[in-house]
């Protein structure tokens, strides 16, 4: 009846794991008594859980991501607590058995379930409104999205409390994670939920692809577009591409799971080295699905603060495209020692270190955009030079481990550790926080605190160096990545060191958190009543704040790369047309998030072999797709009077903004 | 990509269940939509091809494609979906005619000949499972279930959504959104031709040949 | 900005002090023992070197210009709509570029150089070892001697040594830090691996993969001894009583950590190639489910170990 799921799945005897859910559970029930006890449950319902709006999708997306960000990050701290103690014969608080499940899901959450859903609300709250849209191509596709990830997102939460995660790593490398080795549901868990959101991802690159080529509005030829749009057009490219091969890879392992077939076993013909190959022609281009975009980001961030043309708006272009278009030809160097012949390695290092030229030029298109400018220190300026000086530092260290010989000795080690973190903090998360400052006056119509803000900056900052400093030199101390405990005594002081630098980035987010709180409670006075609180130059701040749900009234033209910089220059920015239309926008929709909690309970039956469930649940996803598949009343209008009376009530205090 | 303009002031066509926000031609968006899914679904094959690829030697001391391939069964198969895909099509100009009984008609025939694909295809896998040659057999056999596992599993979807759109002619009749679905299927019915082509050339008879 | 950098600085200097205080001793990669590790020493200091060309100047820029340029200094040059410069875009092109091609030139010569499939020395002026990995726990076996041992290599200073590495287990990865370069150990995969110890010591080995529970215990002592340490070493393992046989090795490759070293005084002659073969993707196979696991059933005892072929991993 119930699979391989009984009671013994439950882990009541590890405290730890037991206060970690009774933590979340309480946390969850919380949220869901205080939605009861405000009446908010029509509300949720009809505004925000069937909304196929892109600005509140995209809100809900970035929830998911910092919800999934404290997750992630509390594995992190237990992880430097366990290695900052285990040394010689102290076993520390964490068993090999749940030290190994810890960072098998800091890894896969960090990258799938908050770098992933971060970046999807990031382009979904701006992209559209950047290009002078009223909304996505496949609004519907992009709310199955959505739940599609928090349906993935959910089942990673899942393993906390009734069996467990992986203990092979994030990577899943086979034949560790094949049956013969890892007979327990924790592989099932992590192959289950990034199969689930890999789909919404996929369909997530599809939606903004199409919506970035075919909805610009007129006179944004593709040279005009805003950097982060391009970013996110390479990106959306990039998943195209690659989530595919992740998908198969998967496949190929879930059916030597389920159906004792033979593609990446040691035994019977089966070829484990092909697993590794397919997972890096998927894994490496996603470190570039999560970095491009935040280049973007940087890109606006760093015109905006500094009143000026971004420098150098083409070479930024290619160069964006080199690295998209590279980004296929490295997978290779994540395995120098896998015994290939010195010619192949040869090829993937020099690939790998062409790509740092390419982005030593993006440096410096930044670096010159500062120059004879008027730059604002504002908090997300601030992360934006905290990522150009701390970046370079892992550039240097990535070009390093793509020369061969050196890798040989570097790899595996903490110093790769060490790199990557160099790379995805202060790269990719910088500047989704940057962009997190930056656009949240849009996404909810007031500001952040920025006192708070730049006191997350610098524990951040502080904190990541002293993190991630002593594993550069634990690397060359040759201590090797994931271990759960150590005899080298030498060892414990910088791990102790890295320890307190975690806890320095606790008190960071800590910060974020304050920030958040203050900022709501001063609602009123951080107000954006202008849409435009930072003197903007692209489209989005042509919309209210937060704007309305057809974005623009009237589709702007657009004449230049800074269209709304031009626009106001021209004095046009603000001006009321002679008679507004009607506008037709799509309905809101249930289908999304039934079918992200049928995914959920199909995931769920699968991991635990309940296989009537996982029946009746695959034929509850056909059922709701058909449905939706056939409907056919699937837009509303907004009469012209309508728009006329939401654009007038914004208007009058934004042309009062402006003549401030 | 060109730069080409799709966009229209507002007020420009729309209103009716064609048009989108923004009034963009969501039919062509749509379409342009549904190519780039059929190409990520692509990738998913290219992965599958590549595997088998790499392991069709992979006997692991158990048959080898000589010992089981039936070429001229095959070859029915193949005429089979190719004709299927055929009969698609002349629904395909009946619906640009407007003329619901032969559009009908086509997605009947393609319908039935696809079934007699799907059927054929499944009793060679279960005579090859029969004879101790099943997908936990070898390296080379579950790289053969699975890639034509795959692409068997698509033509299952591609049969199941025949039915649905004569279900929705009967209901509906021709209209707007029904055609550009019917459009959207026709691309992935012909596409899942395509894959098989290459199925039948790698798989089939370069395992037979070599 | 200045506190960003200050801040930066600091962390670094801190740790440089800690590495100080710690001993060099300590950075085994910095303290290499042989020519293999000494030379990717040398590389990653020219490479670093070569790179701080490019890393200093934009860190200088990057608190440089922003407080050059702040909004409060209104004596600051402001040029809103200069945004482009053919000649500052040819240099911030080519600059990266020159280096790349540099460090790439270096690359294609030292990768070939370092190559770990390359021998040190002719055929028999090298000791060859033959490395099995297992859960969790090294075997290695000198062929030349008829000898085994498990988790406890010793070879003599200064003789160029050839390991076969495979794995009957999962990936994991051979790697003696001052010793230079690391291959990863595959289950029917025959990797090649040349070192060499210039100076008698001993020295850490470990897996450098995960490779599971027991992973954080795959450490061994690697001793570099003197010929005659060598010769006696051997007589020591010659007097084991145990004899590594297809029977004693299904026993060994049983999950677990060994104790101590483990000594096998005569060996099989081609058991390695035997653990090679078991997974031989051609032919009929035997029944390598490693014991203990409750792993799925299936082709269990189909007969004996088929081919005597293990494919090399090498070009794959």
């Amino acid at each position: 009846m119930f699979g391989k799921l009984t009671l013994a799945a439950v882990p009541y005897h590890d405290p730890i794991v037991m206060g970690a859910v009774v933590g979340s559970l309480l946390g969850a029930l919380a949220v869901l008594g205080l939605i009861t006890y405000l009446k908010k449950w029509p509300y949720l319902w009809c505004e925000w859980l069937t909304s196929v709006d892109h600005k509140k999708i995209g809100i809900m997306y970035i929830i998911l991501s910092l919800i999934m960000l404290l997750r992630g990050f509390s594995d992190a701290i237990m992880m430097r607590a366990q290695q900052a103690m285990a040394v010689g014969a102290s076993p520390g608080f964490l068993p090999p058995d749940h030290f190994n499940q810890v960072f098998s899901a800091h890894g896969t959450i960090m990258i799938l379930f908050m770098a992933m859903p971060f970046l999807s609300g990031l382009m979904n709250i701006v992209v559209p409104q950047q290009i002078g849209a009223r909304d996505v191509a496949f609004p519907f596709l992009n709310a199955v999205s959505l739940w599609l990830s928090v349906a993935g997102a959910l089942l990673v939460m899942v393993s906390l409390g009734v069996g467990e995660f992986s203990k092979a790593g994030w990577s899943g490398y086979t034949p560790l994670t094949e049956l013969a080795y890892s007979p327990d549901t924790g592989v099932d868990y992590w192959l289950w939920s990034i199969q689930i959101s890999g789909v919404g991802t996929l369909l997530t690159g599809i939606n903004f692809l199409v919506t970035i080529i075919k909805m610009r509005a007129p006179g944004m030829t593709l040279m005009r577009m805003p950097l982060f749009t391009w970013t996110a057009l390479l990106t959306n490219i990039l998943i195209i591409f690659a989530f595919p091969m992740l998908t198969a890879a998967l496949l190929m392992l879930s059916l030597d799971r389920y159906l004792g077939m033979h593609f990446f076993t040691n035994d019977l013909g089966g070829n484990t080295m092909m697993y590794i190959n397919l997972f890096w022609t998927w894994g490496h281009p996603e470190v570039y699905i999560v970095i491009l975009p935040a280049f973007g980001i940087y890109s606006e961030v760093v015109a905006t603060f500094s009143r000026k043309r971004i420098f150098g708006y083409t070479s930024l272009v290619y160069a964006t495209a080199v690295i998209m278009f590279l980004s296929f030809a490295v997978w290779a160097h994540h395995f120098f020692t896998m015994g290939t012949s010195a010619n192949v390695n040869i090829f993937f290092g020099i690939s790998t270190m062409v790509i740092a030229i390419p982005t030593g030029v993006k440096v410096f298109n930044w670096l010159f955009t500062m120059y004879k400018g008027r730059v604002r220190m504002t908090t997300p300026m601030l992360w934006t030079i905290g990522f150009l000086t701390t970046f370079v530092l892992g550039g240097l260290t990535g070009v390093l481990m793509s020369i061969p010989p050196a890798d040989y000795v570097l790899h595996n080690s903490l110093f790769l550790i060490a790199h990557f973190h160099n790379m995805l903090i202060p790269g990719t998360l910088f500047g989704f926080l940057a962009g997190f400052a930056y656009w949240f006056p849009k996404a909810t119509g007031f500001k952040l605190d920025e006192t708070w803000g730049k006191r997350s900056f610098w524990c951040w900052l502080i904190g990541f160096y002293m993190s991630f400093v002593p594993l550069y030199v634990l690397g060359f101390m040759g201590m090797p990545r994931r271990m759960q405990h150590y005899d080298n005594p030498a060892w414990q002081l910088p791990l102790i060191i890295a320890a307190v630098g975690t806890l320095i980035i606790a008190a960071g987010i800590g910060c974020m958190l304050m920030q958040l709180f203050v900022s709501f409670m001063n609602r009123k006075a951080n107000a954006d009543t202008t849409g435009d609180p930072w003197d903007g130059r692209t489209l989005e701040w042509a919309t209210a704040s937060p704007p309305a749900v057809y974005n623009f009234a009237v589709i702007p033209e657009v004449r230049d790369i800074d269209a709304f910089w031009d626009m106001k220059e021209r004095g046009v920015a603000y001006e009321r047309p002679e008679r507004y239309e009607d506008i037709v926008m799509p309905k809101n929709s249930w289908h999304g998030f039934v079918l992200g909690v049928v995914a959920f309970v199909f995931g769920f039956a699968v991991i635990w072999h309940i296989w009537w469930l996982a029946a009746v649940t695959t034929l509850g996803m056909i059922a709701v797709v058909t449905a939706r598949g056939c409907a056919d009343d699937l837009f509303m209008v907004i009469p012209a009077k309508e728009v006329a009376r939401i654009e007038d009530a914004r208007v009058r205090p934004a042309l009062h903004g402006a003549a401030r | 990509m060109t730069t080409a303009q799709t966009a229209h002031l507002p007020g420009a066509p729309g209103h009716e269940a064609h048009g989108g926000p923004g009034g963009h031609d969501m039919g062509e968006i749509q379409a342009f939509g549904f190519w780039i899914y059929l190409m990520s679904d692509l990738i998913v094959f290219s992965a599958l091809f590549a595997t088998y690829v790499v392991m069709a030697h992979n006997y692991a001391g158990g048959p080898t494609p000589k010992d089981l391939f039936e070429l001229p069964a095959v070859l029915v198969e193949t005429m089979l979906l190719l004709t299927s895909s055929a009969a698609y099509g002349l629904a395909m100009v009946a619906m640009h005619k407007g003329d619901l009984r032969s559009v009908r008609l086509g997605l009947v025939a393609a319908f039935a000949l696809g079934l007699g694909f799907l059927v054929m295809e499944l009793a060679e896998f279960q005579h090859f499972i029969g004879i101790g040659a099943g997908p936990d057999r070898s390296g080379f056999l579950s790289a053969f279930f699975t890639l034509v596992g795959t692409h068997g599993l698509h033509v299952t979807f591609g049969l199941l959504w025949i039915v649905v759109m004569l279900a929705q002619l009967s209901s509906k009749g021709l209209t707007a959104p029904v055609k550009g679905r019917l459009t959207r299927l026709g691309m992935f019915w012909h596409f899942l031709d395509i894959v098989w082509i290459g199925v039948f050339t790698v798989v089939y008879l370069l395992g037979v040949v070599q | 900005m200045k506190r960003n950098t200050a801040s930066a600085f600091a962390a670094v200097l801190g740790l440089c002090a800690l590495a100080a205080l710690s001993g060099c001793s300590e950075l085994a990669l910095l303290d290499p023992k042989g020519p293999i590790g000494e030379a990717e020493r040398r590389l990653i200091f020219i490479a670093f070197g070569l790179m701080l060309i490019v890393v200093i100047p934009v860190i200088v820029m990057a608190v440089w210009f922003p407080h050059k340029y702040r909004e409060s200094n209104t004596e600051a040059e402001y040029a809103p709509k200069w945004s482009h410069s053919g000649r500052i875009e040819l240099v911030m092109w080519l600059i990266p570029m020159v280096i790349v091609i540099l460090l790439s030139t270096l690359l294609w010569i030292e990768t070939h150089r370092l190559d770990p499939y390359k021998p040190l020395a002719a055929p028999d002026k090298q000791l060859p070892v033959e490395v099995v990995s297992l859960d969790w726990k090294w075997l290695f076996i000198y062929p030349q001697q008829g000898v085994a041992v498990v988790n406890e290599l010793v070879f003599p200073a200064g003789m160029p040594l050839a390991f076969d590495i495979t794995s009957d287990t999962v990936m994991t990865s051979f790697f003696i830090p001052r010793l230079g370069s690391q291959i990863y150990a595959m289950g029917g995969m025959r990797t090649k691996l040349h070192l060499l110890a210039d100076t008698e010591g001993e020295y850490v080995g470990q897996n450098q993969q995960f490779s599971g529970a027991g992973y954080p215990d795959m450490f061994f002592p690697a001793r570099a001894v003197s010929q005659a340490g060598f010769d006696a070493w051997l007589q020591k393992v010659k007097a084991s009583p145990d004899k590594l046989d297809m029977a004693r090795f299904d026993e060994l490759r049983k999950p677990g950590l060994a104790a101590g070293p483990v000594y096998f005084s005569k060996v099989e002659p081609g058991i390695f190639e035997a653990i090679l073969g078991k997974y031989d993707p051609m032919t009929k196979q035997g029944s390598p489910q490693p014991a203990g696991h409750s792993g799925h059933g299936g082709y269990g005892g189909q007969g004996g170990h088929g081919g005597q072929t293990g494919h090399q991993g090498h070009g794959q």
